[in-house]
């Protein structure tokens, strides 16, 4: 059998297919419950980025661009960043200042935990929460096509 | 120029230098913030987790830097690596 010019062996891609969207949904656990548990939005998207280039490790970076280009993947760091930035003018419209926390008191993500100790409810936090989503969305899209774009830059073939 | 130069930096590290001295014993908290974020974090901003309501809320402006440099470091290695096929 001969090996692929790009990525490793079957064993490590079927491996590597297999974990994949476990790490992803460990990633999308420590963006969402960034407000209540160590973590956040950078940790969780670094977690994803890392699961991205386990894949393009496995599979190489011209399989990983036939599915996601760097193109679309870099949106997704824009509009990341976008979303950052429209929840910070969300507060200047609504409440006092760029980034002020409007949400909290309201209905989504509003609730109050008691001081202290408690169980963590995941409805609190405020912009929290989506000021972690939009960060996560910039780490992963953002370390992701980083890694793309190197890997498919520094390929033998590639003049 | 270069004894300017010399002249500012030796006044730059002095004036930290300085700063240095006037700081607070070790160990001792630089200020009283730290008690305020643990009294007031869950109550302000609804989240348990205080790192996370320092580094979004008290501190988004920062975060906001952070994401910018994020961005700038994409752009820069997509300037250095695009693939030169359309001059090919």
């Amino acid at each position: 059998m001969t090996m692929p010019d790009e990525g490793l062996s079957p064993v490590v891609r079927v491996i590597a297919a297999m974990l994949f969207p476990f790490i992803l949904i460990f990633s999308l656990y420590v963006i969402l419950h960034g407000h209540l548990t160590p973590g956040g939005g950078f940790q969780g998207g670094a977690i994803g980025a890392s699961a991205v280039v386990m894949l393009i490790v496995a599979y190489g970076a011209r399989w990983v661009e036939s599915k996601a280009g760097e193109e679309s993947v870099s949106v997704l760091e824009s509009l990341g960043g976008l979303m950052f930035v429209v929840t910070g003018l969300l507060g200047f419209l609504l409440a006092a200042t760029f980034l002020s926390n409007f949400l909290v008191g309201e209905v989504l993500f509003g609730e109050i935990p008691t001081f202290g100790s408690n169980p963590g409810i995941l409805n609190t936090g405020g912009t929290l929460p989506l000021l972690n989503i939009a960060v996560g969305l910039k780490v992963i899209g953002g370390l992701a096509s980083v890694v793309l774009i190197m890997a498919l830059g520094s390929r033998r073939d590639a003049a | 120029m270069r004894k300017i130069a010399a002249l500012v930096f030796l006044v730059f590290v002095a004036f930290l230098l300085y700063g240095a001295y006037e700081m607070r014993d070790f160990g001792r908290p630089p200020s009283d913030m730290d008690d305020y974020i643990i009294e007031n974090s869950q109550n302000e901003t609804g989240a348990n987790n205080a790192v996370t309501a320092v580094v979004f809320d008290y501190r988004g402006y920062d975060t906001l830097g952070e994401a910018t440099v994020l961005f700038t470091a994409v752009a820069g290695v997509m300037a250095m690596f695009r693939r030169r096929d359309d001059h090919a």
